[in-house]
C-alpha cells in the first residue's frame, strides 16, 4: 500500500471521530451550561476551549462563540464542521481505495456541511450535533461492512482508536480545568454515551471516582482509555508482520504499550489522585504515537528539499 | 411579523404569566421576552422538532394498546422560588401525615378509635387491604414515591386536588421534557437559573436502598413492570435505566421460601427491594385475584416475613382514596399536631346526613368523583354535562353514597400555549414527585405539569386529550449545589491549557501545483 494512501486512510479514521467527539462533547456541555444554574458560563467555556486547545485569549467567553469556533468554524480542523471537510477531504485523495459508499457517505455529509448554520439556527445546536453523531455512525458502519480487513483497515482503526484516546483525555480533564464549577464528572459520560452502561455496571454507587475509573479503564466499553489504547496497540501489532524475537518491532507500539500497561497495572485509585499528570501524560502518548506512526509507516525518508542558488 | 400573543385574552381561572394583559409576572418575565421577539413560524418549526425528538425518543404513553406521543407544549411554566418553596413544604407535611395514618391503621388503629376518621370510610375501602395488616416496612416508609395533585384556584393559591401514594406515574415526562427543551430551545434557559430535575433517578434509588430489609449490605433493587402493553411501560423502562437496575416482569421472579429471586443466566439471583409499578389486585395471586398472571405469588408472604420489601407498599389505596381525602386536613392535626400548609378544595363528603339533598339541588355547579377513578375516568362537571348525564351520574350517586364525592368547580390555572400558530391560555395543573427515603422528604423541584389543550376544559388527564408542559422551579440565590454524590475534589493548581489536536496532512502549495491543466 502506497504511504501516501496510508496515511489519507489514517486521517480519515482520526477526523471523523474528531468531529464525532467534538460533537459529543459540546452537546452535553453547552447543555449543561444552559439548564445547570450553577454553572458559571464563562469558566465552562474557557475551560472548554482549554481542553480543547483553542488558545482563545479574548472575550466574549459565551456558548455562542463555542458553537462557532469549536462547531462551525470551516478553517479550524479540530472543529466539528472542519474535521469532517478534512475527513472528505483525505477521503478524496484515495477515492480509489476506499468503497464508494464510504466516500459517498463522506461527501454527502460534506456537501451537508454548507446548511449548518442555517439548521442551528432554526433547529438548535442540538439538532446539528445528532446529525454529525449520525453521520458518523452511517460512516462507521459501511466502513466496517465494506471495507476488506486489510492493511487499509488497520491504519483507519488505528487513527480512530489514537483520536478516541486523545478526546477521551481531553473530556476528562474538562473537570480539571472547570476546577468544580461543572457539577459532576457523570456529566462526562453522557458525552461519551457512557451513561447507561455506566449505571448498569456500577449500580447505585454513582460517584466521580467510579466515573473516572469507568471512562480510564474499563475493559468492555469501546470508548475507554483503556479500550481504544488496547485497539490502536492490536492494530500496530497487525502492521508488523515480522514481530522479531525480542520486545516489539516499532516506536510506535513501545509508546502505545507504555501507555496501556501504565494504566492498566496501577490500582484505580492510585491513578485517580494522580490524575492530572495521567492525562497530559495520555495527550503526549497521542502525539508521539502520531509522530512516530508518520515516521514508520508515511514518511520513510525525510521530504528532499531543494534550495536554489547553493550549487557551486 | 404576526405577534405570538395576539388576541390572547386572559382567561377565568388565574393566568400564570400575565398579572393583566400585556405585563407579565416577575417570574416570567425572562420567558416572556424570549418569546415575543419570535415570529409564529419559528416557534412552529421549533415544535415540530420537539414533537419529532418524542416521537424518536419512543416518550410515549398507551391509550388502549396503541401508542401515542405525549404532547409537550413549547411554553413552560414557571413557578417562583418562594412559592416552589411553598410547595415543598406542603407537599412534604402531607406525606407525613398519610404515612403515619397507614402506619396506624395498618396498625393499632389509635385514629379509627379516637374518631378522627369514621371506622366505616375503612371498613367500606376497596383499597383497604387485610393482608397487608401487620406488614412492617423496614425502615418504616409506605409512601416511597408519591404524586400530589396540586392545582391553583382563581386567587393563585395552590390547593391539593387529590393524593396519589400508590403508583403515581408521570415522572419520566418531567425527565424528558426537560432534556427536549433543553436541546429544542436552548435560548430560553439562558435568561432564568432552573433547579435541574435529573437526579430524580438517584434519589429514588437511594430511597429504595434504605427501604432494604435489614441486614442486607448491598440490596438488589429491581423495577417490577407489567410489561410492554402497559400504558406506562415507557416510564418504567427509563426508570429502571436511569436507576440501572433490572426490569423485571412477574414471570421473571420466583418466590420460594419467603426469598425473591429473580432467573438470570447466571442462576437464581435474590432480590431485596421491588419497586413495581403493579397495582395491588394482580401483585400475588396467592392473596389478590387469583387469575394474575403477572403476579409474583408468595410475594406478600415473603414482605410480611421482612424479606423483601415493596414499594409503595401493599395496601396505600387506603390512604388517596377520594373520600378520606377530605379528612388529611383533620389528620394532619391530629398526627402532626399542625396546620395544613396546603387546602384542599372544597369537598361533599356524600355520606353524611343531608349533604346529598344539597349537592343533588346544585349538581349543576359541582364537579362529581368517583372515590376511586383514576386517570380522569368518570369525573362529570356539572356546568359542562348534558341533562342526561347529570341524570345518569344522580342515579349513581344515590346508589353508592360512598362511591362519590363532590366538589366545587375550581378554574384551573392557566399558562399561554401554542395552539395552532398563536398562543392561547389552557388550565393546567402540577403533580411534583415526593420521595421518603425514611430520614428526609424530598420533593423533586419541577413536577409534571399536565395542560387541558381543548379550549375550556378542564381535565388535564393525558387520556382525555391532555399534553405536558415543562416545568420550572426557579432557584432562589440561597440555593445551593445538591452534591448528591461525593466528589472529587478539584485540582488545586490548574492545568496549563491542553495542547492542540494535532494537524492532519496537507498543505497549501500542493493543493496549487495540484490545479495543473489537464488537456
Amino acid at each position: 500500500m502506497l504511504s501516501r494512501i496510508a496515511e489519507s486512510l489514517y486521517w480519515i479514521g482520526r477526523y471523523v471521530e474528531r468531529a464525532e467527539d467534538t460533537a459529543r462533547i459540546l452537546d452535553v456541555h453547552l447543555q449543561r451550561i444552559l439548564a445547570d444554574p450553577w454553572t458559571n458560563e464563562e469558566t465552562a467555556v474557557r475551560s472548554l476551549f482549554g481542553v480543547m486547545g483553542m488558545a482563545v485569549t479574548e472575550g466574549p467567553y459565551t456558548s455562542g462563540r463555542v458553537v462557532d469556533l469549536l462547531g462551525l468554524d470551516q478553517r479550524n480542523p479540530s472543529s466539528v464542521v472542519g474535521a469532517l471537510a478534512a475527513a472528505r477531504e483525505n477521503a478524496r485523495g484515495c477515492r480509489e481505495i476506499i468503497s464508494s459508499e464510504m466516500w459517498e457517505c463522506l461527501n454527502a455529509t460534506y456537501h451537508g456541511l454548507s446548511s449548518v448554520r442555517r439548521t442551528v439556527e432554526q433547529q438548535g445546536v442540538h439538532a446539528f450535533f445528532r446529525w454529525v453523531r449520525d453521520r458518523c455512525a452511517v460512516m462507521a458502519g459501511l466502513t466496517d461492512a465494506t471495507m476488506s480487513r486489510d492493511e487499509g483497515w488497520k491504519f483507519l482503526v488505528l487513527g480512530r482508536n489514537v483520536e478516541r484516546v486523545d478526546m477521551t483525555a481531553r473530556l476528562l480533564r474538562t473537570h480539571e480545568l472547570a476546577g468544580g464549577s461543572i457539577p459532576s464528572w457523570l456529566t462526562l459520560l453522557r458525552s461519551s454515551g457512557a451513561w447507561e452502561t455506566f449505571l448498569r455496571t456500577y449500580r447505585g454507587a454513582l460517584d466521580d471516582r467510579h466515573a473516572a475509573e469507568f471512562l480510564l479503564l474499563d475493559r468492555l466499553f469501546p470508548r475507554s482509555v483503556f479500550a481504544a489504547l488496547s485497539a490502536a496497540e492490536s492494530c500496530l501489532a497487525d502492521l508488523e508482520p515480522d514481530p522479531g524475537r525480542a520486545g516489539v518491532a516499532t516506536d510506535a507500539q513501545r509508546i502505545v504499550g507504555r501507555a496501556r500497561t501504565g494504566l492498566e497495572f496501577r490500582g484505580a485509585d492510585e491513578l485517580i489522585d494522580d490524575l492530572g499528570p495521567v492525562l497530559t501524560g495520555l495527550e503526549r502518548t497521542c502525539s508521539q504515537v502520531n509522530e512516530a506512526v508518520s515516521r514508520r509507516y508515511f514518511r520513510q525518508t525525510s521530504a528532499v528539499l531543494w534550495t536554489s542558488g547553493a550549487v557551486a | 411579523m404576526a405577534d405570538l400573543f395576539e388576541e390572547y385574552r386572559l382567561g377565568p381561572g388565574w393566568d400564570e404569566m400575565f398579572a393583566e394583559l400585556g405585563v407579565p409576572r416577575e417570574s416570567y418575565e425572562a420567558l416572556h421576552a424570549t418569546l415575543q421577539p419570535l415570529s409564529s413560524a419559528e416557534l412552529r418549526v421549533r415544535a415540530e422538532v420537539l414533537a419529532r425528538a418524542f416521537l424518536d425518543q419512543g416518550i410515549t404513553f398507551a391509550l388502549k394498546g396503541v401508542e401515542r406521543p405525549f404532547p409537550l407544549d413549547i411554553v413552560p411554566r414557571i413557578i417562583a422560588a418562594q412559592e416552589w418553596r411553598s410547595v415543598e413544604v406542603g407537599v412534604a407535611q402531607r406525606i407525613r401525615a398519610l404515612e403515619a395514618f397507614l402506619a396506624d391503621v395498618y396498625g393499632a388503629g389509635q385514629v379509627l378509635a379516637d374518631g378522627v376518621v369514621p371506622r366505616r370510610i375503612i371498613a367500606t375501602s376497596a383499597h383497604f387491604l387485610r393482608a397487608a395488616a401487620g406488614i412492617n416496612p423496614p425502615n418504616g416508609v409506605r409512601v416511597h414515591v408519591s404524586g400530589v395533585d396540586l392545582i391553583r384556584d382563581e386567587q393563585g393559591t395552590f390547593r391539593v386536588l387529590e393524593d396519589n401514594v400508590r403508583i403515581p406515574s408521570g415522572v419520566s415526562y418531567v425527565m424528558e421534557n426537560r432534556r427536549a427543551m433543553a436541546q429544542v430551545l436552548p435560548e430560553v434557559f439562558a435568561a432564568s437559573r432552573i433547579l435541574p430535575v435529573e437526579s430524580y433517578p438517584g434519589m429514588l434509588l437511594r430511597a429504595l436502598r434504605a427501604a432494604a430489609p435489614a441486614g442486607v449490605g448491598d440490596p438488589t433493587v429491581v423495577v417490577l413492570s407489567p410489561g410492554v402493553f402497559n400504558s406506562a411501560y415507557f416510564e418504567h423502562s427509563l426508570i429502571a435505566r436511569e436507576m440501572g437496575v433490572e426490569l423485571v416482569e412477574g414471570r421473571d421472579l420466583i418466590c420460594v421460601g419467603n426469598t425473591v429471586a429473580m432467573r438470570t443466566t447466571a442462576g437464581e439471583q435474590r432480590v431485596d427491594v421491588i419497586y413495581r409499578r403493579i397495582d395491588d389486585d394482580f401483585l400475588d395471586p396467592v392473596h389478590f385475584r387469583a387469575d394474575s398472571v403477572i403476579g409474583v405469588a408468595g410475594l406478600i408472604n415473603a414482605a410480611r416475613a421482612g424479606r423483601v420489601t415493596i414499594a409503595n407498599a401493599v395496601g396505600n389505596g387506603v390512604a388517596d382514596d377520594k373520600l378520606l381525602y377530605t379528612y388529611v386536613p383533620e389528620l394532619i392535626r391530629y398526627y402532626l399536631n399542625e396546620e395544613p400548609l396546603l387546602p384542599n378544595v372544597d369537598t361533599y363528603r356524600l355520606d353524611e346526613p343531608g349533604v346529598m339533598e344539597h349537592v343533588l339541588d346544585r349538581i349543576g355547579e359541582l364537579v362529581l368523583k368517583p372515590v376511586d377513578g383514576a386517570g380522569g375516568a368518570g369525573i362529570v362537571i356539572g356546568s359542562q354535562a348534558m341533562n342526561h348525564e347529570l341524570d345518569a351520574v344522580r342515579e349513581k350517586m344515590l346508589a353508592n353514597p360512598r362511591g362519590w364525592i363532590a366538589q366545587r368547580e375550581v378554574k384551573l390555572s392557566m399558562v399561554p400555549t401554542l395552539v395552532g400558530d398563536r398562543l392561547r391560555g389552557r388550565h393546567v395543573d402540577l403533580r411534583p414527585f415526593a420521595v421518603n427515603d425514611g430520614e428526609k422528604i424530598w420533593v423533586l423541584p419541577g413536577g409534571l405539569t399536565r395542560v387541558a389543550l381543548p379550549e375550556g376544559a378542564l381535565v388535564v388527564n393525558s387520556s382525555q386529550g391532555g399534553g405536558s408542559k415543562d416545568t420550572w422551579v426557579l432557584a432562589a440565590p440561597d440555593d445551593t449545589i445538591p452534591f448528591e454524590v461525593p466528589h472529587l475534589p478539584a485540582d488545586p493548581a490548574p492545568l496549563t491549557a491542553a495542547g492542540r489536536p494535532d494537524p492532519g496532512p496537507g498543505g497549501t502549495d500542493l493543493a496549487e501545483q495540484q490545479q495543473q491543466q489537464q488537456q
